[in-house]
């Protein structure tokens, strides 16, 4: 299970990058993809959604289940990955390579909340 | 792994997708040995079961010969369905789903008074499918022994293993392909399923079970049907036998005098998404609600089974609700794909 060092996680399974721009990307975790299972299926936020921290916004659909994606931290939604929506399975071979949306923040406090590697590992560890 | 029926089963071993290819272009192993067998000896044997379920187990008389069939509560209902294979008009074996295995057998027992039968339970028995269009070669490179009692067999039909005590080897499934489903003691099965898979057999979990059965529109008990759901009303209309009028199987008048409001019917996903069950399907004639359904790895799009009004045709275009959005479906023939071919 990798879980890269340099990026910020939730206990909802997302990882969160911090770009220099001030601007977050998110997607799912290594861990996440695994337990999913083959994902088929994406549903992803149009840009310019307000989002708040926590709020379901959307959706990863495996052949055996389908998962809610929450956003990490509130924000504006700038950007989906409209790659990903065409070839889901690009989630499964390199989760963090594949990532579902990027949001502008309207609060950056809220971003050193998230969990760090170490403190997601054990979150993963648990489910 | 996740609980099913009381029994801890893997959901896939690696790749769901890759398990389910594999059984619709190779050959593929499942552990079904959660599904119950049941022996029924006695003089009674036949009269019996003309009885008890809604086929008509008469229409048996080449040795070995399979015939599913509803076994139905007086109101019609769908207690269990069922495979019941003939050796002699006294000899029979039944195999049961595993979540109803203890309700089905206190019925059964229930309904054999004043009949000269015995009825048993034969949880020692594991049970392994073999499946997919290399299925049964494979089977006989692992067990050469046994190729000269099984090449023969129609399908549905079963035949003793030779040298192996309590062995069946039966020409059915539930993945629309072509293959056996082997019965066999519990203490033996280890060794088998290794045997198979120096074969080249692959084990497969219940999620590409799942799949494959969906994909050749064969329903799921608990899901597409249970027992308030008519035959009529769940596909299996044509499993209904009333050919013999002499014949009074337990819930015939209901099947006979209760006109079906709902039609089970398959669903194509012409818009993306991923259909589920328990969705509400919305259409002209009134709402119905999906009961089965998944992403198709053969068809590579979404398909479902859904309970729909009558006078939905086929060909017509339904809304499914996922997520509160309306999603477009085609109401097709519940037979999407099988023999390693798409059919729609």
């Amino acid at each position: 299970m990798s879980i890269p060092s340099e990026l910020k996680y939730t206990k909802s399974h997302e990882w969160v990058k911090l770009e220099a721009d001030g601007t977050v990307t998110v997607g799912i975790t290594d861990h996440a993809q695994e337990a999913l299972g083959d994902i088929v299926f994406l549903e992803l936020p149009d840009a310019g959604r307000t989002v708040k921290a926590g709020e379901e916004c959307a959706v990863v659909e495996s052949v055996k289940a389908a998962s809610d994606i929450y956003a990490p931290v509130s924000g504006e939604v700038i950007a989906r990955n409209d790659a990903a929506i065409d070839a889901p399975e690009s989630v499964n071979q390199d989760a963090y390579a594949a990532w579902l949306f990027k949001l502008k923040p309207s609060d950056a406090a809220q971003i050193g909340a998230l969990l760090n590697a170490a403190a997601y590992a054990k979150v993963a560890d648990e489910h | 792994m996740v609980d099913f029926a009381g029994w801890e089963m893997p959901i896939h071993y690696g790749s769901q997708l890759e398990e389910h290819h594999t059984v619709r272009r190779d050959a593929g192993m499942f552990d079904v040995s959660h599904m119950r067998a049941v022996d029924v000896l006695g003089c009674d044997a036949q009269a019996w079961l003309r009885k008890l379920v809604a086929n008509d187990v008469a229409k048996l008389t080449l040795p070995g010969k399979a015939l599913y069939s509803c076994m139905l509560n007086p109101e019609g209902g769908v207690i269990d369905d069922l495979i019941i294979y003939f050796f002699s008009p006294t000899k029979y074996r039944i195999v049961v789903n595993a979540g109803t295995a203890d309700k089905d057998l206190a019925w059964m027992l229930k309904q054999a008074e004043g009949f000269n039968v015995s009825i048993t339970g034969r949880p020692e028995l594991a049970m392994i499918a073999v499946q997919g269009p290399n299925a049964r070669a494979k089977f006989w490179t692992a067990f050469p022994e046994a190729k000269a009692a099984s090449e023969n067999l129609i399908v549905f039909q079963a035949a003793e293993w030779p040298g192996m005590t309590d062995g069946l080897i039966a020409r059915t499934g539930y993945t629309g392909e072509d293959g056996f489903e082997i019965t066999l003691p519990a203490a033996q099965a280890p060794a088998v399923w290794d045997k198979l898979r120096a074969a080249g057999v692959a084990p497969i979990g219940l999620g590409a079970r799942d799949t494959l059965r969906l994909e050749a529109g064969m329903n799921l008990y608990g899901s597409d049907m249970d027992e308030t759901t008519l035959p009529t009303e769940s596909g299996l209309t044509w499993t209904l036998d009333l050919k013999d009028a002499s014949r009074d199987f337990i819930g015939k008048s209901a099947v006979v005098t209760r006109h079906p409001q709902r039609q089970l019917v398959g669903l194509l996903l012409e818009d993306r998404g991923v259909l589920r069950s328990h969705q509400q399907v919305v259409t002209k004639q009134g709402n119905g609600d999906t009961t089965s359904g998944s992403f198709s790895p053969t068809l590579q799009r979404s398909i479902a089974l859904a309970r729909v009004p009558l006078g939905i045709n086929i060909g017509d275009v339904v809304e499914v609700i996922v997520r509160d959005k309306p999603l477009k479906a085609r109401v097709v023939k519940p037979n999407f794909a099988r023999h390693g071919k798409a059919l729609i």
